[in-house]
């Protein structure tokens, strides 16, 4: 073997050496998501049933339930996506079709990235000095909205943004060629064409709000609740706040609790989760 | 030269910037009504930006600087206070792509008519037929008005695009390279329509293809670097131009 | 055809006798596209009020708190017992839990993620790339409360046995379980900065006859560079802003230390603690959430900020 083919060798065995760390880090990463999995599963399925699904929470670990949090998710987040939704999609049409030219769009712009972010506990303390005290919404289901909105918006503005930039400059042409106004343009073409790309931004921003935990329990959303809430001005609790109460007790039936509630919890994102890259694969090109 | 009536199109001292970029360079320009005119000259001459001025496409790109006047029937559609949507709707274009919306046959060609305020679905049936046959299309496409316009080929995209242009009512067309991007058969189709449409329209046309400008044009203005160079009868340009960079252009010395 | 009539607009002419109304469209569109306008404009700048509105919160308690605790205290004490008898308020033990942790997580899913980022791109067949791009995208889709769960209850029980001496709350475990979760951003904005890189400096490396890892490593990776350092910085300001892993796994103790066995308390956890128990609002106990919090906005807002400009200037330098 002469010393270019030594060389060869080598290098060919540093590339299958790469490869093969490479695989074992993905399998590692595969191995971890699979026991965590697992993991939640041995320790809740147990605990998982009708009664514990129906139950509000109690002192005793075996009759607690999640509907509290369960009623509370659903409200809180349903309300917050009512909220930021045409907000976030009104406000990436303006930067995408109205503000690129502008200083203040390019500024907007800017502020939108940065606040995607924020750490998510920073809105919890604005939820709370700006709806909780200033507003005095109180620890209502209005002012845990309000918060969430905020939280998500940019996920949906960076989202929309994409989407109506992916609509061929074309289109925009041919609308705008035969006389059509911009708003015609963007409601006849853009917002049809790219809805949905937008509709899968939506529902990851969904799916993250319902796994937030940490600004709701900075605004002072409760943790012990037996009761539905009735109104956006009632008290209210959510599932991931119920589980890090559980988490958080010593006693080991608590936490199987939790991890029957973490399997609801994950059952949800999941879903949301497939649901919206099924969405995207099927749309995209 | 035919000079008695009031110019169709006409731009007077005109210059263009992008930025730092001097793209059109002090043109002065005049087009009679029912011409065909066409553009010529090598890629990044000006000759595309010359013609979008003419319905405002240039306004979408950042950092247009637009100095001169610009006239459409003795208004400067630029500085008076013509609204941007009744030039386009009058000054129709036609792309260098075919670019139809994801819509149906009908809704295509209805599009205009519809953001400009027409809700008589008599006259928009009517208006949607008469451009149609306007393009050489309705033979086609009679049966399947309901169907997706991305089913269409290429070729009877583009005619599609010329009905929708047509379906306003425009006075002038503005044709980016309109076959450029079509094969052999479907581009001699769209050449044919445009020597039918100047029996009633001012057409202006991009093209890079010489035989097609000698065939289907009035006359032939020719850009070099964002000026005009020469605007003469097409015959004239063809055979004897005055300028050498003209003769060189036309006889494919470069481009 | 010809004149100044030609301008008339379609309704004018053709539709006289639809709608009593259609002089006026005229006006009704120019309005509409007016009032379109400035919803928009209104919608957008929501985001402004936003960053405002969390600026003058966090800065009006801020203020509030410094007025009796002196800024220099802040800043070089070594304790935090806020909400014990003897009172210390330096933030640097918050701070170094928040460093300790999130080094440990950049530690875990920096070179994870960049492995795995250059096979994605580089050799991973297709089918594997469409197979393993949703299963991160899952993997960031899994609310961090589960991630702190799995920490507290099958990680550090784990760990125990190969530290006898990690105690059950640490930096370490929650450090790990948080490179995990950010190990999908790392991933996958680095094997966006990779795939920008031009296929031609690619062939002009095998031309010369390099292999596949020189030319990764040599010439993809360092042309990719920026973008690679964009997507690190902001994985790490995700790291100092992760709440729920280190509230329950982390122990909330402020620690100054840099013993990853040990239990620590980070900024964020701190936020969580006092949010949880009954602390009156509007007390200095209560304050000091906020002066931590403007903290840590600061260093995240630097973060993001730098790992934007990055990201904007390599994504526009390849687009053309």
């Amino acid at each position: 073997m002469n010393s270019f083919e030594i060389h060869a060798l080598k290098q060919r065995t540093k590339d299958i050496i790469f490869q093969v760390t490479a695989i074992v880090g993905l399998l590692f990463a595969v191995t971890v998501l699979l026991l965590l999995l697992i993991n939640v599963f041995q320790d809740g399925w147990g605990r998982l049933s009708w009664q514990f699904i129906s139950s509000y929470p109690s002192r005793k670990p075996e009759s607690a339930g999640i509907i509290a949090g369960l009623a509370g998710s659903f409200f809180m987040v349903s309300l917050a996506a009512l909220l930021s939704v045409p907000v976030g999609i009104g406000a990436a049409i303006y930067l995408e079709e109205y503000g690129k030219k502008n200083r203040l769009g390019k500024f907007i712009e800017i502020n939108t990235a940065n606040l995607a972010g924020v750490p998510s506990i920073v809105y919890g303390l604005l939820g709370l000095g700006l709806f909780v005290r200033w507003f005095q919404l109180d620890r209502s289901i209005l002012a845990g909205s309000l918060t969430m909105s905020l939280l998500i918006m940019p996920v949906i503005i960076i989202a929309t943004r994409e989407a109506i930039k992916a609509v061929p400059q074309g289109i925009r042409e041919a609308s705008y060629a035969v006389g059509a106004t911009k708003w015609q343009t963007i409601w006849h073409h853009l917002l049809p064409i790219s809805f949905p790309t937008i509709l899968t931004g939506i529902i990851l921003a969904v799916s993250r709000a319902i796994g937030e935990t940490a600004p709701l329990i900075t605004i002072g959303a409760l943790t012990y609740v037996t009761f539905l809430p009735k109104n956006i001005t009632s008290e209210f609790t959510i599932l991931p706040i119920q589980i890090f109460n559980w988490v958080s007790r010593p006693q080991q039936a608590f936490h199987e609790n939790a991890a029957a509630a973490i399997i609801v919890l994950i059952a949800f994102t999941l879903l949301l989760n497939s649901v919206a890259i099924i969405l995207r694969n099927k749309f995209s090109r | 030269m035919n000079m008695r009536q009031m110019p169709a199109l006409e731009t007077r001292n005109l210059n263009l910037h992008y930025g730092t970029n001097h793209a059109l360079k002090n043109i002065s320009l005049g087009i009679s009504e029912n011409f065909v005119v066409a553009l010529i000259g090598p890629s990044g001459c000006g000759k595309s930006t010359y013609l979008r001025l003419f319905n405002r496409m240039n306004d979408m790109i950042d950092g247009v600087k637009i100095d001169g006047d610009v006239l459409f029937n003795g208004k400067d559609i630029y500085k008076s206070n013509l609204r941007v949507e009744h030039v386009r709707k009058k000054i129709g274009m036609v792309f260098q792509k075919p670019n139809p919306f994801p819509k149906t046959i009908f809704e295509n060609v209805a599009y205009g008519l519809k953001v400009n305020g027409v809700s008589n679905k008599k006259f928009i049936e009517e208006t949607v037929e008469k451009s149609l046959k306007q393009a050489a299309l309705w033979e086609e496409v009679k049966d399947t008005l309901k169907k997706s316009a991305l089913a269409l080929s290429g070729g009877q995209q583009q005619r599609l695009c010329i009905a929708r242009a047509l379906a306003v009512e425009p006075s002038v067309l503005l044709m980016d390279e309109p076959a450029s991007a079509l094969d052999p058969l479907s581009s001699s189709k769209i050449e044919e329509l445009i020597y039918e449409l100047k029996k009633k329209y001012t057409i202006l046309i991009v093209t890079h293809n010489m035989q097609q400008a000698a065939r289907v044009s009035d006359k032939t203005a020719f850009f070099y670097l964002g000026q005009l160079i020469e605007y003469d009868d097409t015959k004239q340009i063809f055979i004897n131009p005055k300028e050498e960079r003209t003769q060189n252009y036309i006889t494919g010395r470069f481009g | 055809m010809n004149g100044s009539s030609t301008l008339l607009p379609v309704s004018e002419t053709t539709e006289k006798n639809r709608s009593p109304f259609s002089f006026s469209r005229e006006a009704y569109v120019v309005t509409r596209e007016k009032v379109v306008h400035a919803i928009l404009m209104l919608c957008a700048l929501v985001s402004v009020f936003t960053t405002l509105g969390i600026i003058l919160v966090l800065l009006f308690q801020t203020i509030e708190f410094f007025k009796e605790v002196p800024i220099i205290n802040f800043l070089t004490d070594t304790q935090w017992t806020p909400l014990f008898q003897d009172k210390h308020f330096g933030i640097m033990p918050l701070l170094s839990g928040t460093l300790l942790t999130s080094l440990i997580a950049l530690s875990v899913s920096v070179p994870l993620g960049l492995i795995i980022a250059i096979y994605l791109s580089e050799y991973a067949p297709s089918f594997l790339r469409k197979l393993l791009k949703p299963f991160l995208e899952v993997l960031a889709g899994i609310p961090t409360i589960v991630y702190g769960y799995f920490a507290l209850i099958t990680v550090t029980p784990l760990l125990q046995n190969i530290f006898p001496s990690l105690s059950g709350f640490n930096a370490l475990s929650p450090g790990i379980v948080m490179g995990i979760m950010i190990l999908p951003l790392v991933t996958s904005l680095s094997e966006d900065a990779l795939r920008m890189v031009p296929k031609g400096l690619r062939e002009g490396g095998y031309a010369l006859g390099a292999s596949k890892l020189q030319v990764s490593l040599s010439i993809v990776f360092p042309s990719a560079f920026s973008g690679i350092v964009a997507s690190v910085i902001l994985a790490f300001s995700r790291a100092i802003g992760e709440t729920m892993i280190v509230a329950i796994a982390a122990g909330q103790l402020p620690n100054l230390t840099a013993n990853p066995l040990q239990p620590v308390a980070t900024m964020t956890s701190y936020i969580v603690q006092v949010s949880q128990g009954d602390t009156p609002y509007g007390t200095l106990a209560y304050n000091t959430i906020f002066a931590v919090a403007i903290t840590l906005f600061i260093f995240t807002f630097l973060l993001n900020i730098i790992s934007f400009r990055l990201r904007k200037k390599y994504f526009s330098m390849g687009g053309d």
